[in-house]
């Protein structure tokens, strides 16, 4: 019924349409990090409810462990939650440890983790609620 | 003649589909010419001030607004160090840290950029048609050496927008059940979850622009 000639502009110009619907689509490259506990421990942090800063470390050591296992990456400011966490519990060395493994993994980190290394005690105290 | 309106009237259809498929409001575009020159590596990420009667709404997007930035490529300094650092200087409420001068912001916490966000809604409400959870966000990034605007969005989600149609009391039912299930189950921090995405995200329009971790990063020649 129709020519080729109509079948060939038919068909490029609904092709076209295709392709300007699907340009729209966007690709998801896989995640650089590991976020398996991250933002949840972080809320329940925040929400301040009944679970403990040492069973939100058993949490966060945990997926710190399979991360590890997986040689998957720790999310910006992980390690740094939980030397937060360390402090609030009077685990120094633990803390230390942990901002400078911050350091370590992410550079950009150093000028703030060094402000927090030499104000500790204040930490240390206000975490102890 | 009747070919040719068949093929004007294909090509007329496939250029409606090919606009609306890639439907955007008509938004001028953002100007990236600050933000490419800042180049910011490092983003501190404020508390944020809150609009709406949920006190618990700071809380809800800041412990998600790291996920979307960290995956663009940008180092986000730890949310509930910084608050914790906020609040061991005094400033204890989010509209007291955005208060605090630039300057100082940049020598204590050593980050490129921050990022100022506002809660314009968050929670579950009651409406007679439907009961939604709703959470409403803008930012706004500075530079911290130069206290620039480098760039600002917003965003939306709600709990209703995949909810399926019903009729009649039905309807009434299904909304007051909503918001039961929404406020017990603490939507507002799946929908925050959601609305932080939107807002960061580097893949729409006027969004925010790949950091130098991101393989997808466009380093200003």
């Amino acid at each position: 019924m129709f020519s080729t000639k109509i079948k060939k502009i038919a068909l490029l110009t609904l092709t076209a349409a295709c392709l300007g619907l699907t340009g729209c689509a966007t690709q998801k490259a896989a995640p650089m990090y590991n976020w398996d506990s991250y933002e949840a421990e972080v809320y329940t942090y925040f929400k301040g409810d009944d679970t403990s800063a040492q069973e939100q470390l058993a949490t966060l050591e945990k997926n710190l462990q399979e991360a590890e296992q997986k040689g998957q990456e720790l999310p910006p400011g992980y390690r740094a939650h939980m030397g937060l966490l360390y402090a609030s519990t009077g685990q120094m060395d633990q803390f230390k440890q942990a901002l400078e493994a911050e350091k370590q993994h992410f550079p950009e980190s150093t000028s703030f983790m060094n402000f927090l290394l030499n104000n500790f005690a204040k930490l240390q105290n206000e975490g102890q609620k | 003649m009747m070919r040719a309106i068949q093929v004007k009237t294909i090509a007329a259809l496939a250029a409606a589909f090919t606009l609306v498929g890639c439907a955007t409001t008509q938004q001028p575009e953002f100007d990236y010419t600050a933000y490419k020159e800042s180049n910011p590596k490092s983003i501190l990420v404020l508390p944020p001030t809150n609009e709406s009667p949920e006190v618990i709404a700071t809380y809800g997007v800041l412990s998600q607004v790291t996920h979307p930035l960290a995956e663009a490529g940008y180092y986000v300094l730890p949310v509930a160090v910084v608050d914790e650092v906020f609040k061991q200087n005094g400033l204890t409420h989010p509209n007291e840290m955005h208060d605090a001068p630039t300057a100082k912001l940049q020598e204590i916490f050593g980050a490129d950029a921050a990022l100022f966000i506002n809660i314009t809604q968050y929670g579950t409400s009651y409406k007679v048609v439907d009961s939604a959870t709703e959470v409403s966000v803008e930012g706004t990034l500075i530079d911290l050496h130069t206290g620039q605007k480098l760039w600002s969005g917003s965003a939306r989600a709600s709990s209703a927008e995949n909810r399926g149609q019903s009729s009649g009391l039905g309807i009434l039912i299904a909304a007051l059940a909503n918001q039961i299930i929404d406020t017990a189950s603490d939507r507002g921090f799946d929908i925050a979850g959601i609305a932080t995405w939107r807002m960061l995200s580097p893949t729409k329009k006027n969004g925010i622009l790949y950091g130098p971790r991101s393989s997808q990063y466009e380093a200003t020649p």
